[in-house]
């Protein structure tokens, strides 16, 4: 399992030479990899269904119990074969929209990221793992709908989404360790056995309010809903794959995969019931009022989703059952309704309703694609979507119960239910009648007929949505969706093994089957009187005006402001005010802690010798050079002089390693001194005496107190063990008799990683600052220039602290 | 600015100075040396001769960017620690390769890794001279 996580991440790295290779044919060659995929999980249905699960288990940081521990089981192994068959599909989909776009390969990178990331999150077993997959799932989603990056919305609503989600993800990290905490271990499996200890920790609304902010953000729930319409910039493969099909199921799936763990209890159905409702109603009605064809489809995913969070918070066999199938149906066609929508827009130029029409001739199978995927989505019979509508009614009709409070809550959850059905039969109707009935229309691009990856995934997955319909009412043949997907999927949510018949045809005149039928009626009706109803949600206008996604709008704009205000109150922006101060605090701090603890250091005699009382003095008479002078240059050579003369001092000292840092160091530091100074105005004005005096008590306190700290730690015998350590391990443990360079390479590789890695961020910082700059304004403004030589400064530090 | 003294030194001096500092790189296990002075000079050498002629043609005679470079140098030592991991030692775990390669002396991915820091630091540097220099000559 581990292997079928990594192949996509491996393929990712290559398919953008794999794409210089094979250029047209790029989406048909990958998309093997999410099929072979398929084939192989496929083949677990089998074992699974009679009762079995795989494990695979690899240690990773043992010491925070993370490990790489993967689990398959029914709900797992649906999950995999949705997101690896859909991801088929859609590599294939990707190679036909994009064709000739210049950064192609890039985006089979990051769409084959994300399809590993997805896979991982759902086999991953411990919590851990599934976070960083999680977060994988963000990133990658922050770089597809970012793709279009020179567009402005596009790298906004990118941002928006990885906040959203990403502040999910971290809120979700502390209920997964407050988990690990009540239950003792980080595995999921493991944890299920614990739920009753996590229900009675005290933790446990806690954990459950953190962990469902993470899924809700994740899956769009209100109020967090608002990043998925506006990920819709994204091109449209990623819509259909990332934003309908798998991604945002990810916290649906969190849930469920929780719901053994956390459920059974008032705060889980009410917290879960409420949110998905709501969600439910304000997604179908803000889907009604869009005229884009992909964010009328954003805004129905909302509300499915807001379905299935209901279903997993209403906790009973049938809800859950009802979860599992609305989840697999809402995949296959929302999916190819996503893209349908996109080679509209490929082959017109226009994803405006009021533009489009009559487009039955020119693409067919597109609008077979359509079709399949509508009549699902509308739920009628013999598509899976019938079923699974069925069953979502059943789940709130099939136990009247006596208690009247219940009962109210059952009346409330179906109504709810109802009106969310009639707007996706509304919706379906939109996108089927709108674009491909009546007279064709003059659009922005004359469209042609499009090829075959552009129709295939639509029209694939409306079959496969018959199928698996028909095969319920053959007894012939396999039942696969009763017994091999949503059976299995169903009883682990609910825990333990469920014997699931699903029906295609009803057993009789039920209610549910009445309900459906008005449903329908409803839907077609509202469709026709949708200009009415329209100006009826516009004039209430809920949701965008007042909604969450102005208060992170305001969000957006507030935090820049205050953080320069914070920046203003603390940076002056003036280098020498910073070394004031840095060198201000070690000396009060450091003096303060030296005179309160340690004892004078008594002095013995020291043997001086000449050369040393001859280094000493040219450093002494550079240091009075550079105090008197005015001319830059003159006092930037003498530095040098100071900074040779230390170098000799670490010769002289047997320091040969720091002695060679620091000439070569010395050496460019002038160079590029040099190079700056020509810029720099001449000094206009020399510092006032005062100013002299202030800058000179600084200096001299920190040289007396460094001086001070020198002689005291040399004056007594050195207690570090660190010497003989390194003396003895550096040849035995490392083969190498430089201990410096062995320590820098191998007993501390990590920190010079580091730290090689702050250079190239320097050296980067630098390039841009010089390079990319917009306005030209650093020619005549000093203070840039000191943040330049700070930054200069900065990379030079570093360098220093290596030796 | 141009010199012919300097110009025709730097022509001998460069492959001297290069040299050096591949020597320093090289001998940095067991003598004083390392990737980092190994590539302080040889950037010291580099910004000789962008001063000695210009840095269009310092550039041209490097082929390759200095910010690739960069990027080669963390891979390199990226990599160097990403490799042990295949034979499921920690990340960083030096590997020694059995038998000594003539002139390099005993192989390990201490060594690699030191490249890898002698290719940062020369790439560092010289984006920032380079880049600096090229601001004074606009």
């Amino acid at each position: 399992m581990l292997t079928a996580v990594l192949s996509g991440f491996i393929l990712a790295l290559v398919a953008p030479f794999l794409h210089r290779l094979a250029r047209g044919f790029t989406g048909w060659l990958i998309a093997l990899l999410p099929l072979g995929l398929f084939i192989y999980f496929a083949g677990f249905l089998d074992p699974i269904s009679r009762g079995l699960v795989f494990t695979e288990y690899q240690m990773w940081v043992p010491s925070l119990g993370v490990n790489l521990s993967f689990l398959l089981d029914g709900l797992s192994l649906m999950m995999v074969l949705i997101i690896t068959g859909v991801g088929a599909l859609i590599f294939i989909y990707a190679g036909g929209y994009l064709h000739g776009d210049p950064n192609e390969g890039r985006f089979y990178s990051f769409l084959l990221i994300f399809m590993a990331a997805m896979v991982g999150l759902v086999l991953a077993d411990n919590l851990l793992t599934l976070f960083v997959f999680w977060e994988l799932t963000s990133i990658s989603s922050y770089l597809l709908i970012g793709y279009k990056h020179s567009y402005a919305d596009s790298r906004a609503a990118a941002l928006q989404a990885l906040f959203v989600t990403g502040t999910g993800g971290l809120v979700m990290l502390a209920g997964f360790i407050l988990m690990g905490i009540a239950g003792g271990t980080l595995e999921i499996s493991a944890l299920v056995g614990q739920s009753e200890a996590i229900r009675e920790s005290g933790f446990y609304v806690a954990i459950l309010l953190l962990v469902g902010i993470g899924a809700l953000t994740k899956s769009a729930q209100f109020p967090f809903h608002f990043w998925l319409p506006g990920a819709m910039t994204a091109p449209t493969p990623v819509s259909a794959y990332l934003h309908s099909a798998t991604m945002v199921k990810a916290g649906v799936y969190l849930l469920a995969r929780l719901t053994p763990v956390l459920s059974h209890t008032d705060e889980w159905r009410l917290i879960f019931t409420t949110v998905g409702l709501v969600t439910l109603l304000i997604g179908g009605f803000l889907s009604l009022r869009q005229t884009d064809l992909k964010r009328i489809l954003a805004y129905s995913t909302v509300s499915s989703l807001g379905m299935l969070v209901a279903l997993l918070g209403w906790n009973t066999k049938i809800a859950i059952e009802a979860a599992m199938l609305f989840l697999l149906v809402h995949s296959l066609y929302k999916g190819g309704l996503f893209m349908v929508a996109g080679t509209i827009d490929h082959e017109t130029g226009t994803r405006n309703i009021h533009e489009l029409g009559g487009l039955l001739r020119v693409m067919p199978l597109v609008a077979l694609g359509a079709l399949l995927a509508g009549l699902s989505m509308s739920g009628i019979p013999p598509f899976l979507g019938f079923i699974s509508k069925e069953v979502v009614y059943e789940a709130t009709l099939a136990y009247t119960s006596e208690d009247w409070q219940l009962g109210t809550l059952e009346g409330i959850f179906t109504l709810v239910e109802m009106i969310g059905n009639i707007i996706f039969v509304t919706v379906a109707c939109l996108l089927f009648f709108v674009p491909f009935l009546g007279q064709q229309k003059e659009t922005p691009r004359h469209p042609h007929r499009p090829p075959v990856s552009l129709w295939l995934g639509p029209v694939i997955l409306g079959i496969i949505s018959i199928i698996l319909a028909l095969l319920t009412e053959l007894p012939a043949l396999p039942d696969i969706a009763s017994v091999y997907l949503i059976g299995p999927a169903a009883g682990v949510v609910y825990g333990e093994p469920i014997l699931l018949s699903l029906h295609l045809i009803p057993p009789a005149v039920v209610p549910m089957l009445l309900l459906s039928i008005a449903t329908v009626a409803g839907g077609i009706g509202l469709y026709f009187a949708l200009p009415r109803v329209r100006r009826l949600i516009d004039a209430l206008d809920i949701g965008e005006r007042y909604g969450p996604e102005r208060l992170f709008a305001q969000m957006v704009v507030g935090l820049p402001v205050f953080s320069r205000s914070v920046t203003l109150l603390t940076q002056s922006g003036y280098l020498r005010n910073y070394v004031a101060i840095i060198v201000g605090t070690l000396v009060t701090l450091g003096g303060y802690t030296f005179f309160s603890r340690v004892a004078l250091p008594v002095l013995g005699t020291i043997d001086v010798y000449f050369y040393e009382v001859v280094l000493a003095v040219v450093i002494l008479v550079a240091l009075a050079l550079i105090v008197r002078s005015s001319s830059l240059f003159f006092m930037i050579v003498a530095l040098g002089v100071i900074g040779y003369s230390i170098a000799l001092l670490f010769i002289l000292y047997g320091a040969p390693d720091l002695a060679m840092t620091q000439f070569s160091i010395e050496t460019l530091s002038v160079v590029l001194f040099v190079l700056v100074l020509y810029r720099l105005p001449n000094l206009a004005q020399l510092s006032s005496s005062r100013a002299r005096l202030r800058d000179a008590l600084i200096a001299c306190s920190a040289g007396g107190l460094v001086t001070l700290l020198v002689l005291t730690i040399t004056s007594r015998p050195l207690l570090s063990k660190l010497n003989q350590f390194f003396s003895a391990a550096s040849y035995a443990e490392a083969h190498g008799r430089n201990i410096v360079n062995v320590i820098l390479v191998d007993f501390r590789g990590i920190d010079t990683l580091g730290e090689i890695t702050v250079l190239a961020i320097a050296a980067i910082g630098v390039y841009a600052l010089l390079k990319l700059r917009t306005d030209d304004t650093i020619g005549d403004d000093t203070e840039s220039y000191e943040d330049m030589v700070a930054v200069e400064a900065h990379a030079e530090k570093e360098k220093e602290s290596k030796s | 600015m141009s010199s012919l003294i300097l110009s025709a030194a730097t022509r001998l001096l460069l492959p001297l100075m290069l040299l050096f500092s591949l020597f320093i790189l090289i001998r940095g296990h067991n003598e004083p040396g390392g990737g980092f002075i190994g590539g302080l000079v040889a950037s010291a050498s580099m910004a000789l001769y962008a001063i000695a002629y210009d840095v269009q043609r310092a550039r041209e005679s490097l082929h390759i960017n200095t910010i690739t470079l960069i990027a080669l140098g963390l891979l390199l030592a990226l990599g160097s620690g990403l490799l042990p991991l295949f034979s499921g030692l920690p990340f960083l775990t030096v590997l020694w390769l059995a038998d000594p390669v003539p002139v390099l002396g005993e192989i390990s991915t201490a060594f690699t890794f030191d490249v890898g820091v002698y290719l940062v630091v020369v790439g560092v540097t010289l984006t920032i001279i380079f880049t600096m220099a090229e601001e004074e000559e606009n």
